[in-house]
Parts: structure tokens; sequence; C-alpha cells
């Protein structure tokens, strides 16, 4: 980390952010690409919109890449198989969330025999463009699961900047590191096609400053690129504070645009779309393949060898887990994701999902929580909080399921990070209380309509 | 896997901070000012230090097990406002006094609103008015400093606020290392400074408030024609900035906030010590203030990020 980074630009001003711990443990551990599992569950909501339907029957042979399910809804991307295999079962099963969605159980042949519709898609402009990131099934694999080819979509005109999320926020995770240490001319032949594509001239890549070599590497190639187009690609380094990777966030931090309330980057001229997102872009153009597996990494106390795996999706947690050397010990929490927004699992038969970016398997001392007491109103919580909120007012209102005023104070905009829960002393579940508000809102809204 | 996964929402890690930690840092930073109390005023101060630590946290014990609620007193609280209430009494003081001052604190003030964090005034400053108000003779009764190694019946002083009223001055050197009259531990500057830069350090308060309050008290004062190096040596200015106005519960969350809080409490106590008919308005002002607080609070909660102007009048 030691020696400076001399780079043209500085971020803007971010109010709050906490000092979480980094744990990038697996910062340094190369890529290891994972052997087809036996079966894979290819889960038909893996994104943001309208889940898809199954387009194969019980008994089909599949191979790699085909489409398995598909929805003509706009905001939805298809899913297609990560092995070659015939289909055992089309059944439903209940997400970590709580809601039931249909998935397509498919045996593997261990073969990995590529689908004959698989192959480099022809683009002549904008729109061949967008209907490729469609069909391959790209969502935003920096977490949210946003379709990438909805967020690609926006108004032309509008939209001058390109912001690559680097910045990987949260503690353990270190697979966009390792995408950029790796993959780094992928990344920048990914950048250079949606620039062309979409005429976007300005590209900001984010990454946190305690990534001193990924930015070293992002920078080295965002020079070549430089020299032989027109336009400006640059490495950002933002602070390694918890949560310079949130999307307003990082707009703001990169460009000192405020997405207002309800509105979009694309709103104030920005598309953003995770590293690993553009450099799949990349390979995509090149091969055909579309989004079949995917870079994660599994760390975590419990977890025996904690590395980077690439993973075909829809391969349960626990055949991750044992190709990482079992466990450990017995953990006492498994979490899609990182800790500050990672989802608890109720147990290790999930499968892996297009948007994961982690499996963390946390000792019992990793995942230890203090017992909630009574809020002392220190404004930890209102201080680190990036979007500005004042969490007590907020959770009072909560209490009186007032919406006018939990409107008024903002409670939509919170995104919940979980900065102020982190920073609490009281150890108040401040996040619930949140999350218990929006849904009085979006509830009351569902009324009024009626 | 045969054991059961603990499911919990997000976040899955915590800063580690904890209110307990947050009280200790409190107790820590008022050791130099306690030492003070004792070297200056002698060993019944380190008496009523204990009285008022051992009977607030008792009544805190008594009054959760009589509410039927969990009890409390490992968060340290209880001991924080026991000390801080020490600290603003007179030495002479009989400790009985000083236990009805801790029934005051906890049971009438924090307990019976609901307890920690739910108190809408300082609990040891009100504690200390009504005590000013049910013994006014007892409470103003001064001891001068290091009396209590030359005689056994101590002779009687006054502080220097009292002492300007007469025409006498005290020096800022004395003033600064608290060889004054007054309260036992608001008269070492130097320790109460030591306590509130600890504090900052350690993060478990905002310098807002003790500065603005200090520094209002020192402009103000000066325009109306005092002397204003005095004015915030002198009387509970260090203790009730640093350690009073800056308790969570009864000051405003968000800066700006803090910032009124501030400069409220030091306007109200040089007027209180210039014009009123007191020598002293360090108390009054910030439980004025505390009253307050929910209102400047409403007034100055910030802007949410991307919110626009016009919602906020809707």
């Amino acid at each position: 980390m030691g020696d400076k980074l001399k780079l043209a630009l500085k971020p803007f001003r971010i109010r709050g952010t906490v000092k979480a711990p980094h744990r990038k443990h697996t910062a340094g551990c190369e890529s290891v690409i994972m052997p087809p599992p036996d079966e894979v569950l290819i889960c038909m909501s893996q994104h943001i919109g309208a889940p898809c339907k199954p387009t194969v029957k019980v008994g089909q042979q599949v191979f790699v890449g085909q489409i398995v399910g598909d929805s003509e809804a706009f905001v939805s991307a298809p899913v297609h198989s990560s092995v070659s295999g015939k289909v055992k079962k089309i059944e439903t099963i209940t997400m970590p969330n709580g809601s039931r969605v249909e998935a397509v159980r498919i045996e593997s042949d261990g073969l990995m025999t590529p689908d004959e519709s698989v192959r480099p898609p022809e683009i002549n402009g904008r729109e061949d463009f967008l209907r490729a990131v469609r069909s391959s099934g790209l969502v935003g694999l920096g977490g949210a699961g946003f379709p990438v080819h909805v967020k690609l979509s926006a108004d032309k005109d509008k939209v001058d900047t390109l912001i690559i999320n680097a910045a990987e926020c949260e503690p353990y995770i270190t697979a966009d590191n390792r995408e950029a240490l790796e993959n780094s001319w992928g990344v920048i032949s990914g950048i250079k096609s949606v620039m062309e594509l979409l005429d976007i001239d300005r590209v900001i890549i984010g990454v946190e400053d305690n990534k001193p070599e990924a930015i070293r590497a992002l920078d080295e190639v965002c020079q070549a690129a430089n020299r032989d187009m027109k336009g400006n690609v640059s490495v950002l380094p933002l602070k390694a504070r918890y949560p310079y990777g949130a999307e307003k966030v990082i707009v703001k931090a990169c460009t000192n645009r405020v997405i207002l309330e309800g509105k979009l980057p694309a709103d104030v001229g920005c598309i953003v779309m995770n590293i690993a997102s553009v450099a799949f872009i990349s390979s995509y153009l090149k091969t055909g393949m579309p989004l079949v597996s995917k870079r994660i990494t599994v760390d975590g106390a419990a977890v025996a060898n904690p590395q980077n795996v690439i993973v075909p999706i829809g391969t349960k947690i626990r055949d991750i887990i044992e190709f990482c050397g079992g466990y450990k010990e017995q953990p006492e929490k498994l979490l899609f994701g990182g800790p500050m927004m990672g989802l608890a699992l109720p147990d290790d038969e999930m499968p892996l999902l297009k948007q994961n970016n982690a499996i963390l398997a946390l000792s019992k001392k990793e995942a230890k929580r203090l017992e909630p007491s009574d809020c002392i109103r220190c404004g930890r919580c209102a201080s680190v909080c990036p979007m500005g909120l004042t969490p007590p007012t907020l959770a009072g209102y909560v209490k009186l399921k007032d919406t006018h005023g939990l409107l008024k104070n903002g409670i939509m905009v919170c995104m919940e990070c979980g900065c102020c829960a982190f920073a609490c002393p009281a150890n108040r579940p401040i996040v619930q209380s949140m999350r218990l508000g929006k849904e009085l809102v979006k509830n009351a809204g569902k009324k009024e309509g009626k | 896997m045969e054991n059961i996964l603990t499911m919990s929402p997000s976040p899955h890690l915590s800063s580690g901070a904890t209110t307990r930690r947050i009280m200790l840092d409190v107790i820590i930073s008022l050791v130099p000012a306690s030492v003070a109390a004792v070297v200056f005023f002698g060993w019944k101060s380190l008496m009523l230090i204990g009285v008022c630590i051992l009977s607030c946290v008792v009544l805190e014990y008594i009054c959760r097990k009589v509410m039927k609620r969990k009890n409390t007193t490992g968060d340290l609280s209880a001991v924080v406002t026991g000390l801080l209430l020490a600290l603003n009494l007179p030495p002479g003081l009989n400790p009985l006094m000083a236990v009805f001052g801790c029934i005051v604190a906890i049971v009438v003030v924090k307990q019976m609103f609901g307890g920690i964090g739910n108190n809408f005034v300082n609990p040891a400053i009100t504690a200390r008015i009504v005590l000013l108000v049910s013994f006014p003779v007892p409470m103003t009764t001064w001891e001068k400093p290091f009396e209590w190694l030359n005689t056994a019946d101590s002779v009687t002083g006054a502080t220097p606020l009292a002492l300007v009223a007469q025409g006498e001055s005290t020096s800022y050197l004395d003033l600064f290392l608290g060889n004054r009259g007054g309260c036992i531990g608001e008269t070492c500057v130097l320790a109460l400074l030591l306590g509130g830069i600890y504090l900052v350090a350690r993060r478990v308060i905002s310098p807002i408030i003790p500065l603005s309050f200090i520094g209002t008290v020192f402009v103000l004062s000066f325009l109306l024609g005092g002397d204003p190096v005095f004015h915030i040596m002198s009387g509970g200015v260090m203790l009730g900035a640093i350690f009073m106005a800056t308790d969570y519960t009864t000051s405003p969350m968000n800066p700006l906030g803090k910032l009124i809080f501030g400069i409220g409490c030091g306007v109200i106590t040089v007027l209180i010590r210039l014009y009123a008919n007191l020598p002293e308005g360090v108390s009054y002002s910030i439980i004025l203030m505390n009253i307050l607080t929910p209102h400047i609070e409403n007034l100055t909660r910030p802007r949410p990020f991307g919110k626009e102007r016009k919602h906020e009048k809707a």
C-alpha cells in the first residue's frame, strides 16, 4: 500500500461512511476454475425485474449456453444452462429473502459441450448491441443484479459518462480486484465497446485505494487505450471506506453529481457498470458464450481454503465450499455477498446466482453480535449515514407508522448499506427498522392507488 | 451440516462500539478532575464521589427491579451520572443531601422517563438544581482549597464569581490550576481540559458543543464588558461545556444543532452571570437548552442525499 500513486483525478467529497475492516485475505489468490459439479440448479429469477419462465422440459438434453428460461418483459434477462446434461426436474424453491421461484435442475454429463447457438454476435450499431447484451443474460454483477441492457438503453443524448465500479468496498470480497489484475485487457476492451457503441466520451474507473496493484494495472491499460482512440478513460482512486461502491455514492465521488430521490444514474448523465460486467461484455462479443459462470470470493473463518473461484452459475453452495476444502469448523452464518449487505442463508443447498460475488462462511467468533440495548442518541448512525438520514427520527416514525413523516425525512433514500447499524454502540436493529419503514410507505402508496 | 445456521438481516459486522465502552471513556476522562477534587478539597470530596456513585448504581438497580425491566447498571451510565453529580457539589455538603440528589437524578429524571436515552434533561444537572433550590445555604457554602490540610474545622471561602461581586479578583494561574473555591470538580481547568481532549480524541464527543459554548461565553462577556478569560475559567463553564452539555441524550445530534445548542448555552450563562441575581448560570443554561433540544433538532435536521428542497415544505 505504501507508495503513492500519482493520478490526475481526486474523488469528490462524500458524507458519512464508515471504516469497516477490510479483511481482503484473498486479494493475492489467483482465481481457480472449478470443474463442473454433478448437478446445477438454475434459478429463474437472478435479476431485478420479471422472473423468467422455463423454456425446457424435463428429460431434455441441454448444452452450455442454451437458454433455459426467458421472459417477454423488458426489465428481465434470460437464464442459460451452465453445464451440458439432462434436465432432471423443474421445481419451486424458496429464495433466502423468502420469495418462491421456479428453478431448473440439470444433471451434468461432465462434458461441458457448448450449445450450437453459441457464436459471436453480429453487431452493427447500438440496437444490435443492446439486443446482444440482453441475450447474453448479463445482469449487474456487483450485487444488485439489475439487467444491464436496461441500464445501457438510457437516452443516448443524456449520458456522457460511464463509471466502472471496481470500488469493492465490502469486506472480504476480492473478486473485482482479481478481475482487474487478471483480466485488465478484457476490462478495457469491454469499456471500448461500450464507449463506441453508446457514443460515450468519458469513462471513470473507481477503485478503492486499498487495491494499489489493481489501480496500477488498470491505469496502465487506460493509458494505452487513451493513445489509440478518442475519448478519455481514467482510474479514480477512492477512499477505502464503506460504502464507496454504492451506486449513488460512487456517482457523487466520481462526478460530484447528486442522483435525486427515486432517480437513476442515467438522469444525471451516468451509466454505472461493475468491472466484472464490462469485462464480461468483452468476452461475450468475442465468443458469444452467455453468462454461465462467474468469479466469486469464498472466504470466512469457517472455510478451509479461502480463495477466488470461477464457478458455473447454479452450482450449489455446498459443492463450492467442498471445492474450497470444506468447512474448517461449524459455520455460524452463511452469506451470499459481503458482511455489510449480504444475505444470510438458511442452508448450503442454495444455488449460486448471477449477481452473487461472494460466499462467506462466518465462524461463531466472526458472526458474533451483541444484544441490542436502548438508544442513547449518540448520533453515530446519523453521522455515518452516506445519505444524510437521521435513523432515530425515522425509527420513531416507523413506530408511529407515520408514512408522511417517513417520506418527509427521506426514508426512501435509504439504501440499507448498514453503516448505521455497524456504528451503533447499542447494537440496535436500525436497518430492519428502515426496511419496515420503506414497506410501510410502499403499502400506503398501494392503498392510495386503489 | 447438522447444526442450524443463524439467519439475521445485514449488516453482519459491527464496529465493536458499545454503550459500556463509551461510558467507561467518560469515566476515564473524569479521572483527572476527580483527582484534582481530592487534592484541593480532601477526603470529603472523595467520600462525596463514592457516596454519589454507589447510590446512583444501587438506585438504578432497585428502580429497574421494581419496574420489572432489564438491569442496566452494567452499561456504567449510572456511574457517570453519580460521578458528574458529585463533581457538581460543594466540598462540605452533607452526604445525605447528596443521596437525595442521586434520587432526583436516577429515579425521577432518568428511570421515570424510561431509563438511558429517554430523559429529556440532564439528570446530574437537574439534581444539582433541585439541591440548590432545596438546600440553598449548604449548596453555596464553599471552602478554600487546601484548607483540609491545615485545620480540623474548615474555613469557608467564596467562589471567584462571588469574589468579583465583592470587587476581589483571582489570578488566572489559580483559576487554571483550580486553586480556588467552588464545586469539587469544576475548579481545575487543566484537568477538565485533559478529559475533554481525551473524549474528543476517542471520538466520544464532538468538539462543537464545548467550543461553541466556551467561545460564546468568551466573546459575549468581552462584548458586555466582562473579563473573558476569567469568565471561561471560573464557575462551571469548563465542566458544564465539556461534560454536561455534551450528554448525548439531551443535546442535538447533528452538527448545526450542536452549534446552536452550544451558543445558546453560552448566551444564557453570560446573561445570568452579568444581569441576573445569581452568581452562576451554567446549570440553568444547560437545562434550558436541554428542553429546547427537540426543537433545535427538528429545525436543523440535514437534508437527505438527493432530496429536493420543495419536498421539505410539504
